[in-house]
Order: C-alpha cells, then structure tokens, then sequence
C-alpha cells in the first residue's frame, strides 16, 4: 500500500518529465522579486511583493522562449515603512506616475546546460534600456523553476534623484534577484485570495 | 583632596562630552524625516556608540584595577553615589548593546566606521526591532536622569558644601594642602 503511494506519484513524475512541455502558467505566490543595494556601506536587501509574468519556456526549443514581467513599484518593501513610502515618491519611483516596472525579453540564448541568456528590455520611470541576464531554468514536467539576478545602476533610471544622488549614502549599484515558477498548462488553482 | 588617576579623568570627560553628544544625536535623527542626511547619522551614532562600548570596557576594567581615591561621605550619600555609579556603569554597556541588538534585528548591520562589521547577534525580526528600540529609548531616558542627579549632586558639593570634591575629577595640578 505504502510502495503504491509512493511509486505512483513518482511514476506520473517521470512519465511527465519526458514529454515535451511548454511552461506558462506564472505562479505569483511562489515566486520572487528580491533587490540588494548597499546604503552608508552597509548590505541592504528588500522585495517587490506584487508582480506578474508572463512566460513561455520549452525546453525543446529556448531560442523561442518569451518573457514580459510587470512590477508593481508601489508594493516594494524595503525593510521599513518610512523607506516604503519614500521611495514610491517622486525623487525615487515616482510610482503614482509610473506605477509599473516592466521587463520583456527580445532574445534567449542557450549557454550550456540549464544555463542561459537573456536579454531585453527594461523600463523604468519611463526610461528603457537594454540589459542582458544570466538566467539558470530546472525543469521536471511539472514546473520550471527560473533563477537569475543583474544588476542595475539606479541614477541611469533616474532612480532617487535630487538630494538622494548622492551615491556615498545609497549607492548606484542595485542587484536585481528574481525566482519565479512557472507552471506547465493546465492551469493550477493559485492563491484564494 | 587626592584626585582620581589621569585615566580614570581622561576617560570621564571622553566619555561624558560623548554620552551628552550621543544622547542629542539620538533624539535628534530620530526626529528628522527620512534623508540622506538622517541615514549618514544614523551610522554615525551607532559608530560612535560601538566606540563608547569599547571605552567601557576599557574603563570598567580601570576602575577595578584601580580603587578611587578614599573619601569620607556620610552614609546615605555613600549609598547614593554608589548606586547611581553602579547603575552608571551599567548603562555604559546596556545602552550601546541594545543599540547594536535593535539594528540586526532591524535587519541593518552595523558596520563600524564603514570597515569592521559587527556580527547579527539576533535575526531580523520586525518585533523583536521594535522592542529593543523602546528598550534603546527607555534607557537613554533613565540615561538622562541619572546623569542629571549625579551632576546636581556634584554642583551641590562644589557650591553648597563646597567640599572641593570635584576637584577630584578635574583635570589640573593636585589640590593637595587646600583641604585636610
Ligand atoms: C554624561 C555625563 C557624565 C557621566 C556619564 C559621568 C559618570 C561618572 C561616573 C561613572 C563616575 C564614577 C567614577 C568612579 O568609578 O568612582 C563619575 C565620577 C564623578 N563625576 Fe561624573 N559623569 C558625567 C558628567 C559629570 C559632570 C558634568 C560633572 C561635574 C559637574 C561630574 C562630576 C563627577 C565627579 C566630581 C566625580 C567623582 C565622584 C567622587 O569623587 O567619588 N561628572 N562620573
Ligand atoms: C552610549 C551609547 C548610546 C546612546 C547614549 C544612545 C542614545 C540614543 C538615543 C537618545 C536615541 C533616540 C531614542 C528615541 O528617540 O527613541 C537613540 C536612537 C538610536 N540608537 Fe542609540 N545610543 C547609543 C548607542 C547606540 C549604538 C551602539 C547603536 C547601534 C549600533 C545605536 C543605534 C540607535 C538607533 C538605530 C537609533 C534610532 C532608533 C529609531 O529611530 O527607531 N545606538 N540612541
């Protein structure tokens, strides 16, 4: 009874992972959106609690694969109120304006292995620039699990601006760390809320 | 008067022009809206008082290596400023630790003067933050009292009784032949 339990779950597992399977279905609860910037020297990090993906991903065929990510700025938490809602202010985000953040790739390149690269375009406060990313995706049939990070300077966006340029005190360089899941169809119920 | 070691004077006023600073800085950044300005001092208090924690140590390790100079009090004012130093000393080590406590569990390291990183003795944890930072603030508070009766007793021995006691703190040739 035990081994059946077990075995057959497992069984389904493997039977699935060795079809060709395209990704899509974006799992928003477990996936995430973390940042890393340094401020007086010191490491920070923090998270952009909403955001939405879509993605497309066959394994067979990378060179195909899409991806276009909104982020909603208003729902960045960096560890305190007061900086929450500063940086959705005008000098940083100027969220009420621009409240998305987006990502849409322009090309996938496999580099060997689960290893590739992709790059795209960037928006942010209505500037876009290129940028390229180093992205890792596993798959087992059921899921892709996608990891990569790139890091940005936040002055090229315009991001905290006026007393706030001054790098010495929150500095240029921001690490953009991001995990998302994406399930292969059909679609799996998410969150309940 | 016997006066206490040039150490034990070094350090007492080091460390007293640093607290009186230390406790407006704290008050002060506390109030200020967030900006650049407020995040440079904010380190800046916190290098400071991972500084005045090792002064501390240095002078806690003086004092019981070194007796102060005797003095003849009555007994309730023996009582008195043994509490209040007692409780002084203690506050030179609670104060900068809960200080140190409150930004790991903020999840904002300290790093002193930018170079040496102190390690997180306790997670991030917003409550846990939030706590000690009451604790941080309550302190300084009892801080702030105890400091001011200890300078209104030394007034009231230097004009009321004066009893040229605190010459015993003061920097300065020896006093000696100007009291039995
Ligand atoms: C932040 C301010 C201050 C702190 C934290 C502080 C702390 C202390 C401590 C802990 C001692 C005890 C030394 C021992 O172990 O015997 C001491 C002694 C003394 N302090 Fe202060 N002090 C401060 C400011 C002042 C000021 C402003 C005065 C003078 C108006 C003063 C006058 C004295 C005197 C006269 C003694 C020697 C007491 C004795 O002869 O036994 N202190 N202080
Ligand atoms: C003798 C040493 C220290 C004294 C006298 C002192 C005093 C103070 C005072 C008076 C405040 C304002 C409290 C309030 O407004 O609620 C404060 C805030 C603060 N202190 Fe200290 N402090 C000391 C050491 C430290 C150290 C070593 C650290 C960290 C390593 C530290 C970190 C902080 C922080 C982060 C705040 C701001 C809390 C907030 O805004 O919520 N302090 N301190």
């Amino acid at each position: 009874m035990n081994m059946i339990k077990i075995a057959l779950p497992a069984l389904l597992l493997f039977a699935s992972s060795v079809q060709a399977v395209e990704y899509g279905t974006f799992q928003m609860n477990q996936s995430a959106l973390n940042f890393a910037y340094k401020q007086m020297g010191v490491p920070m990090q923090g998270k952009f609690k909403q955001f939405s993906a879509q993605i497309a991903f066959d394994p067979a065929k990378p060179g195909n694969a899409r991806a276009h990510i909104d982020v909603n700025l208003a729902s960045i938490d960096t560890g305190s109120t007061d900086a929450n809602e500063e940086v959705a202010g005008k000098l940083w985000f100027d969220a009420k304006t621009y409240p998305l953040a987006s990502f849409v790739s322009s090309g996938v390149k496999a580099a060997g292995g689960n290893n590739y690269q992709v790059s795209g375009k960037l928006s942010i406060k209505g500037k876009t620039l290129d940028i390229v990313t180093p992205v890792t995706i596993k798959t087992d049939g059921k899921r892709a699990i996608i990891d990569g990070s790139f890091n940005i300077k936040r002055l090229a966006y315009g991001i905290g601006t006026g007393e706030w340029a001054d790098l010495s005190t929150v500095a240029d360089d921001v690490q953009i760390v991001f995990h998302l899941i994406v399930f292969a169809a059909p679609v799996i119920p998410s969150s309940t809320h | 008067m016997k006066r206490y070691t040039t150490t034990a004077i070094v350090l007492h006023w080091l460390m007293a022009l640093l607290i009186l600073a230390m406790l407006t800085l704290g008050h002060y950044m506390h109030d200020l809206k967030l900006s650049p300005l407020k995040l440079q001092l904010y380190s800046y208090h916190k290098w400071a008082g991972v500084s005045l924690l090792l002064l501390a140590v240095l002078r806690i390790v003086w004092r019981l290596t070194h007796k102060p100079p005797e003095l003849v009090l009555p007994c309730w004012q023996q009582v008195a400023s043994s509490s209040v130093h007692g409780l002084l000393y203690l506050l030179f080590i609670a104060m900068p630790l809960s200080g140190w406590l409150m930004s790991s569990a903020k999840g904002i390291q300290t790093i002193w003067f930018g170079l040496i990183p102190l390690p997180d003795m306790v997670e991030k944890n917003e409550a846990l933050g939030h706590l000690l930072g009451k604790v941080h603030g309550s302190l300084s508070s009892l801080l702030l009292l105890l400091i001011g009766l200890h300078i209104a007793a030394a007034l009231k021995h230097q004009f009321i009784d004066r009893d040229q006691l605190l010459s015993r703190i003061l920097p300065g040739k020896s006093s000696k032949g100007k009291l039995p």
